[in-house]
């Protein structure tokens, strides 16, 4: 089984969120880059399949030169190869669209992307590559088996989950439960020094135009100080969230 | 050109995120001068989607979808789409419309913005503000192509009631075979979903162990709220992950938000940033939630929550 695990570079949940350049430009100065959570579970899933099942896993990223440190994380993690697909991210269908034509020329069984990343939160990248290269599709994916060319995936729906049963080729959006947080892996020195050996290809991209554009950023309004209410005062904090914030 | 708005229903009852995108697709044709048709399938009552806006709902009966399928799903919605003529297609942020919305635009050739919490700043060019970062900013987005669709967050538009009625007509279109099949679901009925909820209840390692989420449960049961829990809470296996909200888990968008012995972890405001009133009761004063909630309780919960559903109970009997 060849799988691709999609890998987005995002900023490290703790980084301060800022904008430059008239508020239109994400300020990555002081920015920590990491490997997407959501990315990470199913990169953990399929080094799993790798060492159960002798899948093969390949990780990939569409980004500039600087997302390279974040692939051969991946890859001291134990992910076989990388690639970089040479442009910006601009929006979730441009990325699909590099994305489709990776998985068509490497012929993966396999893809697992995160549901969802933490900067953008599109949640739209996987399903997106789904209808491109008509590949079977579950997201919010919380487990999966393989067994031959049938899969089994369990997809957390609102206030539950369901079972689907499914065959390769295959796109997950992979999300915790896939594997537990226990389960993820920090890499070792030995892996960071096989990692430097390791292939990480840059590849130049396809045509692709992106459907949406960002014009501007803004933070939240900041917020007022907390309305603290005497633990012997209940009635006080029910009076407040009916008659003030009207919420019951 | 009617703006097309895909609603959802569970066992033939529309969910609330069904009606609230309804109401937000009527804003959207007020401001394009056209009108709202929605697109359902297997609803009972569906004429009622004209109290908040529709003229038309194009219904497919059909007891072989009555598991939701994403391609099937998808196909029935790009049909309406082209039935209609609409440039704009609006959908909830519940778990199904999320996963249904990205085959939909690669099959309309549609642009498509998620998390979307206003009407559009402007049409032309159709212009969304919508979260990002995981709620730690907004971005305002332009939409480039012919079709447009929005993903509308749950709770951030809110019902409006409209005058006027909705026409239903059966709608049958060719629906492809898909290669994911639904074999069980398992999910609490009586229980109200985090995505669904106007109010979550929320509890975290200062509860001190499962046994204590009776109380949590009481207070979510007379608030009429889904219950839920911070991470650790999640990972020490005392709640299921299900109910795991933050940044790895669910997000969480409701009108109230109350959280028991929760510190306040980045990553857990992270996902429940978008709810708008929050309340922590905490024993510490220093935990970091007390800088981000609108209301707060610096008090032993054990003591707080039992005398919260005391008076909230005395509230609900004196408000019946």
């Amino acid at each position: 089984m060849k799988i691709l695990v999609c890998i987005s570079h995002v900023p490290d949940t703790t980084s301060k969120i800022n904008f430059t350049e008239g508020d239109t430009k994400f300020d990555t100065a002081g920015v920590q880059y990491v490997i997407n959570p959501n990315d990470e579970f199913g990169l953990t899933r399929a080094m799993w399949f790798k060492e159960k099942q002798g899948a093969s896993v390949d990780v990939v990223n569409v980004g500039g030169p600087e997302t390279e440190p974040t692939l051969r994380k991946a890859l001291a993690i134990g992910a076989d190869s990388a690639i970089r697909v040479n442009t910006p991210a601009t929006d979730g269908y441009a990325v699909a669209k590099q994305l489709a034509k990776v998985v068509n020329d490497g012929g993966y069984d396999l893809v697992i992307a995160g549901r969802e990343s933490i900067d953008y939160n599109g949640t739209m990248v996987p399903g997106m590559l789904a209808a491109m290269i008509d590949a079977n599709f579950v997201t919010n994916c919380i487990s999966l088996e393989v067994d031959g060319t049938s899969a089994k995936a369990v997809r957390e729906i609102d206030g539950g989950k369901e079972t689907v049963s499914t065959s390769l080729p295959l796109v997950i959006g992979g999300q915790k439960g896939l594997v537990e947080e226990s389960d993820l892996r920090i890499p070792n020195m030995r892996g960071i020094m096989m990692a430097r050996k390791k292939p990480l290809t840059v590849v130049e991209p396809t045509d692709a135009n992106a459907e949406t554009k960002t014009v501007s950023f803004e933070k939240p309004a900041p917020k007022g100080a907390v309305k603290l209410v005497d633990a012997d005062n209940i009635d006080e904090l029910v009076n407040l969230l009916h008659n003030e914030a009207k919420v019951i | 050109m009617s703006i097309l708005v895909y609603t959802e229903s569970e066992n033939g009852k529309f969910k609330k995120a069904a009606l609230e995108v309804v109401s937000y697709a009527k804003a959207v044709a007020d401001q394009m001068g056209t009108t709202v048709t929605a697109v359902a399938v297997n609803a009972d009552n569906a004429e009622a989607l004209g109290d908040y806006g529709a003229t038309k709902v194009l219904l497919v009966n059909d007891e072989s979808l009555k598991a939701f399928n994403a391609k099937k799903y998808a196909a029935i919605i790009e049909s309406a789409a082209k039935n209609e003529d609409s440039k704009v297609v609006v959908v909830s942020a519940s778990a199904d419309s999320k996963y249904v919305a990205p085959l939909v635009a690669v099959g309309l050739n549609a642009g498509y913005v998620s998390n979307v919490i206003a009407a559009p700043s402007n049409v032309s060019p159709f212009t969304v503000k919508h979260s990002a970062f995981t709620n730690k900013a907004f971005a305002n987005t332009e939409i480039t192509t012919d079709v447009k669709i929005v993903g509308l967050s749950n709770n951030s538009f809110g019902l409006v009631a409209s005058e006027g009625s909705a026409s239903v007509e059966d709608f049958s279109p060719s629906i492809p075979e898909s290669g994911v099949t639904v074999e069980s679901v398992d999910k609490a009925t009586d229980k109200v979903s985090i995505a669904d909820a106007e109010i979550v209840v929320s509890g975290g390692r200062g509860l001190k162990g499962p046994e204590n989420w009776g109380m949590i449960e009481e207070l979510a049961d007379v608030l009429g709220a889904a219950t839920a829990c911070s991470k650790p809470v999640s990972d020490l296996g005392w709640r299921p992950h299900s109910e795991h909200v933050g940044q790895t888990g669910k997000p969480v968008a409701s009108n109230l938000y109350i959280a028991i012995g929760i510190s306040g972890a980045i990553q857990h405001l992270a996902g429940i940033n978008s709810s708008k009133v929050k309340v922590v009761i905490n024993t510490d004063p220093e935990a970091p939630f007390f800088k981000a909630a609108d209301y707060g309780v610096v008090g032993d919960a054990f003591e707080v929550v039992p005398k919260l559903i005391e008076k909230l109970k005395a509230f609900k009997a004196a408000n019946a």
